[in-house]
């Protein structure tokens, strides 16, 4: 079973959460698919990592060949290239690696080349959770290549897969939420949490992903929340409240299922809530 | 020479629009003929790239210069390549600018953001 946790605003707690379930659940994965800052792996500790890289393609043009009929400079839906003195013009940080333009040149005059963008690191943590993340080069504007490579890992269907998905709803938070099962969504009490929040519930509704909530650094009082989620029926699973010790938990890099009773019942009972709710 | 200039309306007498890869048209004057035409810039829609679309129909025009608020590092890529020149605009009006790089008041722009891309 594969849940993505998702939240729409960043510092919601979607790490916190995600780490926490796949300590809970035995044998788990955890897919890390914030690739612009993957940070799961410092709670999680994986050892003897292997790292495979990940390319995307950039159009290279033969200029022997081109006979300056601009056929891929128009089809280019996303402006990468220009067309000056006759000559195809690639911008590679707006080329999204569609291949497009060497697909419609008649002459064959656009070739593909391999450019590295980042890597996908895999491991084992002592208590046997497999964590894969997603590393994005600094600099580069899409994460979505990373990603794809990031969520084929092969997993055992019966164990829980966490999926830790970016901040935001955008292209990269659709492409880590299309493999789930289950979407928790993580949501902060407060105009902001809330205000993104209903992003990301428009996003999962979109994607007819089922889901449910988890209050984070609150409790149920926030009323434009809970009438939401009323108004829309969707399940709260559980409210975190705000605790210092837990904020120092984190801080030291270690694992609140593991260093607070409280916070291991309440992962548990989360983990068996999200799992009837699958059942239904 | 044909001059080119980002627009908020199709109008001499309107203001130059303070964004280029955005604006809504474009404006091409002819020094020579004193002629201008005016045109919708196709990069005011694009979900990416609009610098570089919107520069690219200121090369297909045939422009030689731009005067221009702003512009960012893309654009610049494709003037550059064109051997179209970017001048800082002073005045308010496409026409009161058109006059003052006549005179040869506008000073060439030197300074090219990296792009907004939803940031203010």
């Amino acid at each position: 079973m594969k849940i993505a946790v998702l939240s729409g605003k960043g510092g919601t707690g979607k790490t916190f959460v995600s780490v926490n379930l796949a300590i809970t659940a035995k044998n788990s994965v955890y897919i890390d698919c914030d690739v612009e800052e993957p940070n799961g792996r410092l709670f999680l500790k994986p050892e003897k990592s292997v790292l495979e890289e990940v390319y995307t393609q950039l159009p290279q043009v033969l200029e022997g060949k081109c006979i300056g009929c601009r056929k891929c400079v128009d089809s280019c839906r996303f402006n990468a290239m220009g067309f000056i003195k006759n000559k195809p013009l690639v911008f590679p940080e707006v080329c999204h690696s569609c291949g497009a333009c060497s697909l419609l040149c008649p002459t064959g005059a656009i070739f593909e080349v391999k450019r590295p963008i980042g890597v996908v690191e895999s491991g084992k943590n002592k208590k046997g959770v497999q964590v894969i993340t997603g590393i994005l080069n600094i600099g580069e504007a899409s994460g979505i290549p990373i990603i794809q490579k990031a969520l084929v890992t092969k997993v055992i269907e019966e164990n829980i897969t966490i999926i830790d998905c970016p901040p935001g709803s955008a292209c990269t938070v659709m492409e880590s939420v299309q493999a789930a099962d289950y979407c928790l969504l993580v949501v902060e009490a407060t105009t902001f949490g809330f205000h993104n929040f209903k992003m990301v519930y428009e996003l999962v509704s979109l994607l007819q992903k089922p889901c449910g909530v988890v209050i984070n650094k609150g409790n149920y009082s926030y009323t434009p929340l809970m009438n939401y989620c009323k108004e829309n029926n969707i399940a709260i699973l559980c409210c975190i409240p705000y605790q210092e010790k837990l904020a120092r938990i984190g801080a030291n890099g270690e694992l609140a299922c593991e260093k607070d009773d409280e916070a291991q019942v309440l992962f548990s009972t989360l983990l068996d809530r999200i799992r009837m709710e699958v059942g239904r | 020479m044909k001059i080119a200039i980002p627009m908020n309306e199709m109008l001499m007498e309107a203001e130059v629009c303070v964004s280029f890869g955005r604006a809504p048209y474009f404006l091409v004057y002819d020094t020579q003929s004193e002629a201008s035409t005016f045109f919708e810039n196709p990069g005011a829609v694009s979900q990416g790239g609009a610098g570089i679309k919107a520069a690219q129909s200121i090369v297909d025009a045939m422009a030689e210069a731009l005067l221009t608020v702003r512009c960012g590092e893309n654009s610049v890529e494709v003037f550059q390549a064109a051997g179209i020149k970017v001048y800082k605009t002073t005045e308010v009006t496409a026409k009161e600018n058109i006059q003052a790089f006549q005179k040869g008041q506008l000073a060439p722009l030197n300074h090219f953001h990296g792009g907004f891309h939803g940031k203010i």
